[in-house]
């Protein structure tokens, strides 16, 4: 009978679930809801929208957080249009003394320009604790003692949650927090420099903290953190003023007409005061994380509601979310793509959004192909499992991923990776003949088209200059070729010969690699921080790249803090380095070889020292202007000199690859903004379909191993047995017997 | 033995200042207060008046060891050595750099580390000492021939291949558990399961291959011989008397390890998700948190010589012989 248990008990593993799924990282109870799967690698560190600056964290903020503007979800280029505010703002013009000035008044005669933004009426925020009130209309969380905090530890142990209307004054109080003494802004360096008493505002906070904090360490003692909450609605913010209950206005020094792009991006989203005020409670942060940096409070399509960055972060749809409409129009082809299917609809579309933390690549691949993540990007490691690259180049999926109705979409992401010459340096810098033949032979020999091929599997386009594609400014075709590294042969750029590099070599006073004065090699240095085992491939290839040239090159690897000190000091030759848009106009990407933007000498953006007075010049007149042929004739100049001067071997502009399962709709990349999440929906049938297809348990081989390991022992087992039994010596038991017959 | 746990309690300080001078030397040789801000707030439009503010308010605009512009015992005390290290000898682990509670995260984080580490050093101790128990057993016969040779094999492979492969053959090929993840509630165990039999399989080479060394020291002495010789079974021989006097030289390795279950283990948590204390530390490395790193230092020092005194005291009770004076 206890056999025969035991074999059932078999046959029921070795058959498997029969139609159960065990490998399911999920809940049961979640299956076939309306929930996106996917995932995070790194713990957001900043989830507060004056702090948060990283597109990891814009995945969280920007589904709760809502700037007044954001940019459509299909059409490319990229446009921005109005999110909570009613259009997109124009700005309005004025001089010095104050008169009005036409839009198209040039940038020197502007003193500053004024933003109105009005905001749509009747937009709620999430359900939260902050706005509660009691019976008699006070608010009920926000003058709680220390003891009333003691047992809460996650934001839903407040029971009670209230919700209010978003104001004007919610977007000036977050501009404000750009200022506050007690935190970083990344970007307020850069906003103050713009907006009017901004840099003022956080002179004078800093002074009143200082004297805050001094009574605070005085009463409660240096090491206590329950600071006293800076009430920043008291706050002077000249250039940033409330108008009405739905409208403000911020006041830009000059002509700044990227500052709509920034009122795209978190920075610019609102911040009740009651929210701040509710965290800055004396107890909320001490061994508890009840901050606005954990607990985001927002007016958006969803609000998180599990914030465990070691294991998963939940954002459940928002039930005060007021909807937004799909758009019902997009750039060509996305019709055909079935993008408009649900134009008109409401969003967001699907209820909860499970973000599962997976650090590794090996088992974040698995579980997509198990269906329990909906789409995914392609690592290195399993690119050939996923695309196929065609005679042409042409991406396509492999058999397997077609087979499983997976569909891969490409975009060329707003970025760009370089190779720069510090210009601070002797030998590669300066605008000398000399020094720029050398950089432009080095721009032929270095070939980017192998290395794309090589080392990022072809996910790229060569560069052409500093502007990416989809950036405006950039030209594609024979208009678009680089003619220092490139002809136009049969109808695309092919790299000119080594032949070329090697004359230019010569011209620069280096003739087969050699000082032609002191007939020395030349030697150049690149420092990196590339020094794994793992990047020994790609070193070799930067030196067999030089050595085409006859030119040694010596890798100086260091860490990544002492290589941006390097550059800080101006002290390297070469380094490679990138950079990703904030936004999509080509001041972000042409001021990165602005001489005024040096590293070296202010600090700025531009890492290689390039100074060249007719590009600045051209530079001070492209930023302000507005897209048109004026400003396309000013950039094409600029990257002519650029590529003339060749500050950068202009690297290349990667290719996104995401891969997304049948069941998952309206997916479009998008490289400027992260709150498209709203407008993806899921067909939860064919998903609960297809993971129970695919993931069968198979629990004979365990069977297997059990009954293998159960017969193996049983040798040694009568060996046991045999020697238990067995007399200390021979003989002696046959002896004994005898005796007692 | 009160007295002599007071002297070595005593000791450990002495011991913890030291590790926490050596950490704190060995993370400023490489990282400065302003690599540590930039690394925090990131290189994109990062002005030095940031980074000076950003230092300010956690305490890295101090000097490190040595306040020559302060006055007395300002000196030691107004650096950021001693601001940074004085509090956590009461267990006050302060914010990380990004400014979230460090106490608040390693009480968090040390259930899942406890839920992976105990199950693999229980069941593994069991595994390893049954496997040495049979091999030291069988001594001298093809049994232990091999089962030596498959020890030295299974040490020698690396780690990371017992957890791929058995994600590819578990999880993957045989459907079986999910790849990675975790949850506290019951469901948990389908999490664990393949962890828990990654981390005894890939121990159990080395594991038992020690004991087996300890047991075949203990089955060669004379109170064996007088124990075989009373006419006792194998079976009580071995139980009785080698595993009960083997334990001593297992405790040395085994009871040290127990309180430092709550660290975690760095490339499982990785590797199966699991969010504990491991990939805390791993994280706090890469993101060069020294407010983190210091605090798990600290935390594996403390538990460290915990589990040395605890090895002390575990001596006295399977060993009658042994007094703690």
């Amino acid at each position: 009978m206890h056999g025969s248990r035991l074999l059932m008990l078999f046959a029921a593993l070795a058959l498997g679930g029969c139609g159960e799924i065990w490998n399911s990282p999920y809940a049961g109870s979640d299956r076939g809801k309306s929930i996106l799967y996917t995932s995070f690698s790194e713990r957001p560190k900043h989830l507060d929208p004056a702090q948060s600056y990283t597109s990891d964290e814009a995945e969280f903020t920007s589904q709760v957080y809502e700037p007044p503007l954001q940019y459509h979800y299909l059409k490319r280029p990229y446009e921005l249009i109005p999110a909570t505010a009613l259009e997109v703002p124009k700005a309005k013009l004025y001089d010095a003394q104050g008169k009005p000035l036409p839009a198209d008044a040039p940038a020197a005669r502007v003193a500053w320009s004024e933003y109105e933004i009005r905001i749509r009426p009747g937009i709620l925020y999430q359900p939260h604790p902050a706005f509660a009130q009691n019976a008699g209309g006070e608010p009920r969380y926000l003058a709680l003692g220390e003891s009333e905090i003691r047992d809460k530890y996650e934001i839903s142990d407040f029971a009670e949650t209230g919700t209010r209307e978003l104001l004007a004054e919610d977007y000036v109080y977050e501009i404000k927090r750009l200022a506050h003494p007690r935190f970083v802004s990344p970007i307020f360096g850069h906003m103050s420099e713009y907006i009017v008493g901004l840099k003022e505002l956080a002179d004078a906070l800093q002074k009143d903290d200082k004297a805050i904090l001094a009574a605070h360490e005085a009463q409660h003692g240096k090491a206590d953190r329950g600071y006293p909450w800076l009430d920043l609605r008291k706050a002077d913010l000249s250039g940033v003023k409330v108008i009405d209950s739905h409208t403000y206005s911020v006041r830009v020094k000059g002509k700044y007409p990227q500052f709509v792009y920034w009122l795209a991006m978190p920075f610019f989203a609102p911040i009740p005061w009651e929210a701040d005020r509710f965290y800055a409670q004396r107890g909320m942060n001490q061994g508890r994380n009840l901050t606005l940096d954990w607990y985001p409070v927002g007016t958006g399509p969803y609000m998180l509601t599990e914030n465990n960055p070691n294991a998963r972060m939940v954002l459940a749809r928002n039930p005060n979310f007021r909807g937004e409409a799909y758009p019902a129009e997009g750039e060509p082809g996305d019709a055909a793509a079935g993008l408009l299917a649900d134009a008109g609809k409401p969003g967001p579309f699907v209820e909860r959004i499970v973000f599962s933390r997976e650090k590794e690549g090996i088992p974040y691949w698995n579980k997509f192909l198990q269906g329990y993540y909906d789409s995914s990007g392609i690592s290195s490691d399993n690119f050939d499992q996923a695309v196929r690259i065609g005679l042409e180049g042409d991406a396509a999926l492999s058999p397997q991923m077609e087979e499983r109705g997976i569909s891969l979409k490409t975009s060329v992401a707003a970025s760009t990776f370089y190779l720069a010459f510090n210009f601070l340096d002797p030998v590669v810098g300066s605008l000398s003949e000399r020094a720029r033949k050398l950089r432009q032979a080095l721009s032929i020999a270095v070939d980017w088209e192998e290395f794309i091929s090589i080392f990022a599997n072809g996910r790229g386009i060569s560069g052409m200059g500093p502007l990416p594609p989809g950036i405006y400014g950039y030209r594609d075709g024979a208009d678009g070729v680089n003619p220092v590294v490139y002809d136009w042969v049969d109808g695309r750029p092919k790299r000119k010969s080594i032949d070329a590099a090697k004359r230019l070599l010569a011209e620069a006073g280096f003739p087969d690699g050699r000082d032609q004065k002191t007939g020395q090699p030349l030697v150049l240095y690149l420092d990196t921080v590339a020094r794994g085992p793992g990047d020994k491939a790609r070193l070799d290839w930067y030196r067999r790249q030089f050595t085409k040239l006859n030119i040694q090159l010596e890798i100086r690897a260091t860490d990544w803090n002492r290589f941006q000190e390097k550059i800080r000091a101006g002290n390297t030759q070469l380094f490679f380095l990138g950079w990703n848009a904030d936004y999509p106009d080509p001041e972000n990407f042409m001021f990165l070889l602005n001489g005024a933007q040096s590293r070296a000498k202010t600090q700025g953006e531009n890492a290689a020292n390039y100074a060249n007075p007719a590009y600045d010049r051209l530079f001070e007149q492209m930023k302000n202007m507005d897209n048109g042929r004026e400003r396309q004739a000013i950039i094409d100049q600029m990257v002519k000199i650029a590529r003339e001067d060749a500050p950068w071997v202009w690297g290349y502009h990667p290719k996104d690859y995401a891969l997304s399962h049948a069941w998952m709709k309206n997916g479009k990349p998008n490289n400027m903004a992260r709150n498209g999440l709203k407008f993806l929906r899921v067909d939860t049938a064919l998903r609960e379909q297809r993971r129970a297809q695919w993931n069968q348990p198979l629990a004979w081989p365990i069977v297997l191993i059990v009954a293998l390991l159960v017969l193996g022992s049983l040798p040694a087992w009568a060996s046991f047995r045999r020697r238990e039994r067995m007399p200390a010596r021979p003989g002696i038991a046959g002896t004994a017997a005898a005796k007692a017959g | 033995m009160f007295a002599y746990i007071i002297r070595r309690t005593l000791y450990a300080i002495p011991i913890l200042i030291g590790v926490n001078l050596l950490t704190f030397a060995l993370f400023f040789v490489v990282n400065t207060p302003e690599d540590i801000a930039r690394m925090q707030l990131g290189v994109k439009r990062v002005t030095p008046e940031a980074i000076e503010k950003w230092k300010a308010e956690r305490g890295y605009d101090k000097p490190l060891l040595m306040n020559a512009g302060a006055e007395g015992v300002g000196t030691v005390t107004e650096t950021i050595f001693f601001e940074k290290s004085a509090r956590l000898f009461v267990f006050d682990f302060g914010n990380a750099d990004d400014g979230r509670s460090i106490g608040h995260e390693i009480a968090t984080r040390m259930w899942p580390s406890l839920a992976l580490a105990l199950p693999v050093f229980l069941v593994g101790l069991l595994v390893n000492v049954t496997i040495a128990l049979l091999m030291a057993f069988f001594r001298a016969t093809y049994l232990d021939f091999w089962g030596v040779v498959l020890c030295v094999a299974m040490m020698s492979i690396s780690g990371l291949f017992y957890i791929i492969g058995g994600q590819y053959l578990i999880s993957k090929l045989w459907n079986l558990v999910p790849i990675s993840g975790f949850s506290a509630s019951v469901d948990g165990f389908k999490f664990l399961a393949l962890p828990v039999a990654v981390g005894v399989i890939g121990g159990v080479g080395s594991g038992a291959r020690w004991y087996r060394t300890f047991f075949l020291e203990e089955m060669g002495k004379d109170y064996v011989r007088t124990a075989r010789a009373k006419g006792l079974t194998e079976n009580m021989v071995m139980f009785r008397h080698v595993l009960k006097n083997a334990m001593i030289p297992i405790l040395t390795g085994v009871v040290v390890v127990i309180p430092t279950l709550f660290m975690g283990s760095l490339i499982s948590e990785s590797f199966f998700g699991i969010p504990g204390l491991g990939s805390y530390t791993i994280d706090a490395i890469q993101s060069q948190d020294f407010a983190i790193v210091r605090a798990m230092v600290f935390m594996g020092s403390v538990l460290y010589i915990a589990g040395l005194l605890l090895t002390d005291i575990s001596y006295t009770l399977v060993d009658p012989r042994i007094r703690l004076e």
